[in-house]
C-alpha cells in the first residue's frame, strides 16, 4: 500500500523520451513574444524571477562596496558624498526593487493558482502590466542611480530630499511611485485570485498558509502603497516647485513626511516578511511530515501582523520631536507585534517536536529563518524600548536588527521557498548536496557580517558613516569581521545562482511530488501545464494531512534515479 | 491507496457560486478562459474594482489628512485663501459632477435592463460631456490662478490681500499648494476617466453590453462615482471653508 498522500490525479500520457515529454508552460510554445506577451501567470513569475534577481545582484554589488570602505577606519576608499550614494543605492534597489517584490511577485504569482486550483490569477493582464510597471520603475529608477545618484538614503528624509540634496531625487522617487502601482495591482490580484478562484471545497481553512500569508501581504500592498506613492509624489512635486507641504518656509512640517514615509514604509517590512514565514510554514510542514500545530492560530496572526503593522510607525520617531506619549502609544503596539510573530515561532516550534525531520535544503533555510527571525525579532524589543532606543538610535544596532528581519527572515525565505518548489516551477532537481552546501555558507556569512554589527551599535558607531575613529581598534576589528562575512555570504549567493542555472540544463527531472508534500500545486506535474490542471480540482481534504511514511519516501529525491515523467509518483514503492 | 481523489467537475471554483448559475452563461464571447462562468467573472471584477478604490481613499487620505493638518494650524490664513476661490464656479462644478453621476447611473441602468444601444451610449456620451465640462470650468478656475500669481511656485506666487498677525503669505502660500495638489490629483482621474470612457462607448455602440454581460460599465460607473464623491468632500472643504470667517465671500469672486 502506498501512503502517499499527494498522489497526483492527472496522469500525464505523452510519450518519453524527449526532454518534456508533458506539454508543460514551458515548452507550449516558443519565442520572445510568447514570453514577453504571455498572459500565465507562472511565466510572469518568471519575468520577475529574472529581473528581481538583476535587481539583487546589483544591490549586492553596492553592499560589497560599502563593507569594502569600512574595512579601515579612515574613509579611503570612497568619498563621503559618494559613500552616501553608494548606501542609498543599495537600500533603494534592495528594498524596493529586491525585497518587496521579491516572494509574492515570483512565488506568489506562481503559486497561488496553483495552490487554490485555479488556472490563472484573476485578472491575467494586469499580472503582466505590473511585471512591465516594475520594469518601467525600475529603468527609471536605475538611469537617477546610474546619471548622477541620490544621496538622501533609501528613506528620502525631508527637507535633506526636498531641498539640500543635490541627487537626482525627482528622477529616482519617480521610479519608486511607478514602482509602487506593479505592487497594488499584484496585491489587487492576490485579493481577488483567493476570494474569487478557490476550487471547490477548497475552504478558507484549508488554504495552505502561504495563501493566507500572501493574502495579509496583499491587505498592506493596496492600503499601504498609495501612502507612500502620493508621499514620495508630494516629495518630488515639492523639489520641482521649491515649495510644498514639507517646507518649514511655509509653515510646513518636515517630522509630517517621516509619519507618512513609515506608515508604509514599517508595514513594508511585514511585505517582505510575511510572504517569507508562508514559505515556512509549508516547509516546515512538508519536513517533518506533520500537521502544522494550530492551524487557524498560524493563519490569523499573519492577519494581525498585518493590522498592527499599521500602528507602529512612530517607533521609527522616538527621537523625531514625537511627542512622549505618542511613543509611549507606539512602543506598546509594537510590543504587541510580538505576539502574533511568537505565535508562529512557538507554533512552527510544536510542529517541529516529535515530527519525522528531514534537512534537505529548504529545512535547512527554515530552519535558519526561525532562529535568525528571533534574533532579529527581540533585537526589534529593544528598539521599541523608548529608553533604550534613544542610545542605539540611528547605529549599526539598527542596521543589524533590521538585516537580522530582511535578510536572515525574509532572503532565508525567499531562498527556500526557491529550493522548496524550483523542481515544480523548472520540472528539474536542484543538486542536493551543493545546495545544503551553499546554505551553510550563506548561515555563516550572514551571521559573520551582522552580528558584530549589534556590537558596534551598541559601542555607537553611527549608521551611514563611512570612517570611523582610529583609537578603537575593536571597531575595525569588528567591521572586518562583518566585510569577511559578506564576502563569504556574497559567494554562497552565487553558489545557488550557478546550480539553479546549471539544472535547468541539466538537473534530475523532478517528479510531480518530489518531497513528497500535500498542496494541490504537488498534484500536478513538473512543470505544470498550462492551464495548471487538467480538469479542476476538487478538494477533500483538510491542509497539510500528512500520514506515516514507508521507509522508501524517507529517502530524500536527491537520491532517486533521474526519471521521465511517467514516473512522477515518487512514491510508489518501485523505487528502492 | 491515495487517500484523496482529485475529481473532475466542469463547475468554477467556490461551488457554492457554480450551483446556481445557468450553466448556458459560460459560452457567452466575453468570459475569459480561466473564470468558469460569466457570474464568477463579474464578482472578481466587482471585487477588484472595490479593492482599487480602497487603495485610492488611501492615496487621496495623505492629502486629505495633510489638508486637517494645516488647516489646523493655520485657520486664519486657511480661511482668508479660501474665501479668495470662486465659489461659485466650484458650486457650478459640483453640480455638474453629481449631474454627470446620475448620467452615469442611467447608462448603468440602461445595459442592466437590455436599453438600446442608442440609449446605453446616450447617457454615456452625457457624462462623458458633463466631466468635460467640469474640466473647462476647472481650467478657466486654474488660469485666474495663474493670472492673480496664485500658483504655488517659488519665486512666483504672490498674494496682493491683505495680511495679519495670523495671516502670512506663506501659510496662504500652504493653502494654494494643498488646493492644487488636491484638485489636480481629481482632475486627473477625470481626464483618465473620459479616457476609460470612450472606449466603453465604442463599445456600447458595436452592441457589447447586454442585461447578460455588462460588467465594464458598472466598474466604470463604481470607478466615475467615486472620483465625483471625492469632490463632493473638496469642495465645502476648500471654497466654503473660509465662509463661516470674517468677511465671508465679499472677498470673493474678482
Amino acid at each position: 500500500m502506498s501512503t502517499a498522500v499527494g498522489a497526483p490525479a492527472t496522469p500525464i500520457d505523452a510519450p518519453r523520451g524527449v526532454r518534456f515529454p508533458h506539454v508543460n508552460y514551458l515548452n507550449a510554445n516558443y519565442g520572445i513574444k510568447s514570453w514577453l506577451l504571455t498572459l500565465d501567470h507562472k511565466r510572469i513569475a518568471l519575468l520577475y524571477l529574472a529581473s528581481v534577481t538583476f535587481f539583487f545582484f546589483l544591490g549586492g554589488v553596492y553592499a560589497i562596496a560599502i563593507r569594502l570602505e569600512l574595512m579601515t577606519p579612515a574613509g579611503d576608499l570612497v568619498e563621503s558624498q559618494t559613500y552616501n550614494k553608494l548606501f542609498t543605492h543599495h537600500g533603494v534597489l534592495m528594498v524596493f526593487f529586491f525585497l518587496i517584490p521579491s516572494i509574492p511577485a515570483i512565488l506568489g504569482n506562481f503559486l497561488i493558482p496553483l495552490m487554490i486550483g485555479a488556472k490563472d490569477l484573476a485578472f491575467p493582464r494586469l499580472n503582466l502590466l505590473s511585471w512591465y510597471i516594475y520594469m518601467a520603475g525600475g529603468i527609471i529608477t536605475l538611469w537617477a542611480l546610474l546619471s548622477g545618484g541620490v544621496d538622501t538614503g533609501w528613506t528620502f528624509y525631508t527637507p535633506f530630499s526636498t531641498t539640500f540634496s543635490n541627487g537626482y531625487v525627482v528622477a529616482a522617487g519617480l521610479g519608486i511611485f511607478v514602482n509602487g502601482f506593479s505592487s497594488i495591482l499584484t496585491g489587487l490580484n492576490f485579493i481577488v485570485t483567493i476570494h474569487t478562484m478557490r476550487a471547490p471545497g477548497m475552504t478558507w481553512f484549508r488554504l495552505p498558509l502561504f495563501i493566507w500569508a500572501h493574502y495579509a501581504t496583499s491587505i498592506i500592498f493596496i492600503l499601504g502603497t498609495p501612502v507612500i506613492a502620493i508621499t514620495i509624489l508630494l516629495v518630488a512635486l515639492e523639489r520641482l516647485a521649491r515649495i510644498g507641504i514639507f517646507d518649514p518656509a511655509l509653515g510646513g512640517d518636515p517630522v509630517l513626511f517621516q509619519h507618512l514615509f513609515w506608515f508604509y514604509s514599517h508595514p513594508a517590512v511585514y511585505i517582505m516578511l510575511l510572504p517569507s514565514m508562508g514559505i515556512v510554514s509549508e516547509v516546515i510542514a512538508t519536513f517533518s511530515r506533520k500537521n502544522i500545530f494550530g492551524y487557524t492560530f498560524v493563519a490569523f496572526s499573519s492577519i494581525a501582523i498585518a493590522v498592527f503593522g499599521f500602528l507602529v510607525w512612530g517607533h521609527h520617531m522616538f527621537t523625531s520631536s514625537q511627542s512622549i506619549y505618542a511613543g509611549m502609544v507606539f512602543s506598546f503596539i509594537s510590543y504587541a507585534v510580538a505576539i502574533p510573530s511568537a505565535v508562529k515561532v512557538f507554533n512552527w516550534t510544536a510542529t517541529l517536536y516529535k515530527g519525522s525531520i528531514s534537512y534537505d535544503t529548504p529545512m535547512l533555510y527554515a530552519l535558519a529563518f526561525i532562529g535568525l527571525f528571533l534574533i532579529g525579532g527581540m533585537t526589534g524589543l529593544f528598539l521599541a524600548a523608548l529608553g533604550l532606543d534613544v542610545h542605539v538610535h540611528d547605529t549599526y544596532f539598527v542596521v543589524a536588527h533590521f538585516h537580522y528581519i530582511m535578510v536572515g527572515g525574509a532572503l532565508m525565505g525567499y531562498l527556500g521557498g526557491m529550493h522548496y518548489w524550483w523542481p515544480k516551477i523548472t520540472g528539474r532537481m536542484y543538486p542536493e548536496g551543493w545546495a545544503r552546501f551553499a546554505a551553510l555558507v550563506i548561515f555563516v556569512g550572514f551571521n559573520l557580517t551582522f552580528f558584530p554589527q549589534f556590537l558596534l551599535g551598541y559601542m555607537g558607531m553611527p549608521r551611514r558613516y563611512h570612517a570611523y575613529p582610529v583609537d578603537a581598534p575593536v571597531w575595525q576589528v569588528l567591521h572586518v569581521m562583518s566585510t569577511s562575512g559578506a564576502s563569504i555570504m556574497g559567494v554562497g549567493m552565487l553558489i545557488p545562482m550557478v546550480y539553479f542555472i546549471w539544472s535547468m540544463r541539466y538537473g534530475k527531472f523532478a517528479t510531480a511530488n518530489p518531497w513528497p508534500a500535500t498542496g494541490l500545486e504537488w498534484r500536478t506535474a513538473s512543470p505544470p501545464p498550462t492551464e495548471n490542471f487538467g480538469t479542476t480540482p476538487v478538494v477533500t481534504w483538510e491542509a497539510y494531512e500528512f500520514r506515516p511514511m514507508e521507509e522508501t519516501e524517507v529517502i530524500g529525491p536527491g537520491d532517486t534515479p533521474a526519471q521521465p515523467i511517467d514516473g512522477m509518483q515518487p512514491t510508489d514503492g518501485k523505487n528502492p | 491507496m491515495a487517500t484523496h481523489e482529485i475529481a473532475a467537475t466542469h463547475h468554477g471554483p467556490a461551488a457554492a457560486h457554480a450551483a446556481h448559475v445557468p450553466a448556458e452563461h459560460s459560452a457567452h464571447a466575453a468570459l475569459a478562459h480561466h473564470f468558469d462562468n460569466l457570474e464568477q467573472q463579474r464578482e472578481a471584477g466587482s471585487l477588484g474594482m472595490w479593492i482599487f478604490l480602497a487603495q485610492e481613499v488611501m492615496f487621496f487620505g495623505r492629502l486629505f489628512l495633510a489638508y486637517v493638518i494645516y488647516r489646523t494650524r493655520f485657520p486664519e490664513a486657511f480661511a482668508a485663501a479660501s474665501n479668495h476661490l470662486n465659489w461659485k464656479l466650484g458650486a457650478f462644478n459640483t453640480a455638474v459632477l453629481i449631474c454627470s453621476s446620475l448620467t452615469m447611473a442611467l447608462a448603468v441602468w440602461a445595459a442592466q435592463v437590455g436599453r438600446t444601444r442608442r440609449t446605453q451610449v446616450f447617457f454615456m456620451a452625457l457624462t462623458g460631456l458633463l466631466g468635460a465640462t467640469f474640466l473647462g470650468v476647472k481650467a478657466v478656475e486654474y488660469y485666474d490662478k495663474y493670472r492673480d500669481h496664485l500658483i504655488p511656485v517659488r519665486g512666483w506666487f504672490h498674494w496682493e490681500q491683505p495680511l495679519s498677525a495670523n495671516v502670512s503669505e506663506q501659510n496662504i502660500q500652504m493653502f494654494y499648494w494643498i488646493y492644487f495638489a488636491m484638485t489636480g490629483l481629481h482632475a486627473l482621474h477625470m481626464i483618465i476617466g473620459i479616457a476609460i470612457l470612450l472606449p466603453i462607448m465604442y463599445r456600447a455602440w458595436k452592441g457589447a453590453y447586454s442585461p447578460e454581460y455588462h460588467a465594464p460599465v458598472e466598474l466604470f460607473g463604481l470607478y466615475w462615482h467615486f472620483v465625483d464623491i471625492v469632490w463632493i468632500f473638496l469642495f465645502p472643504l476648500l471654497y466654503l471653508l473660509g465662509a463661516h470667517y470674517a468677511g465671508g465671500h465679499a472677498a470673493a469672486g474678482h
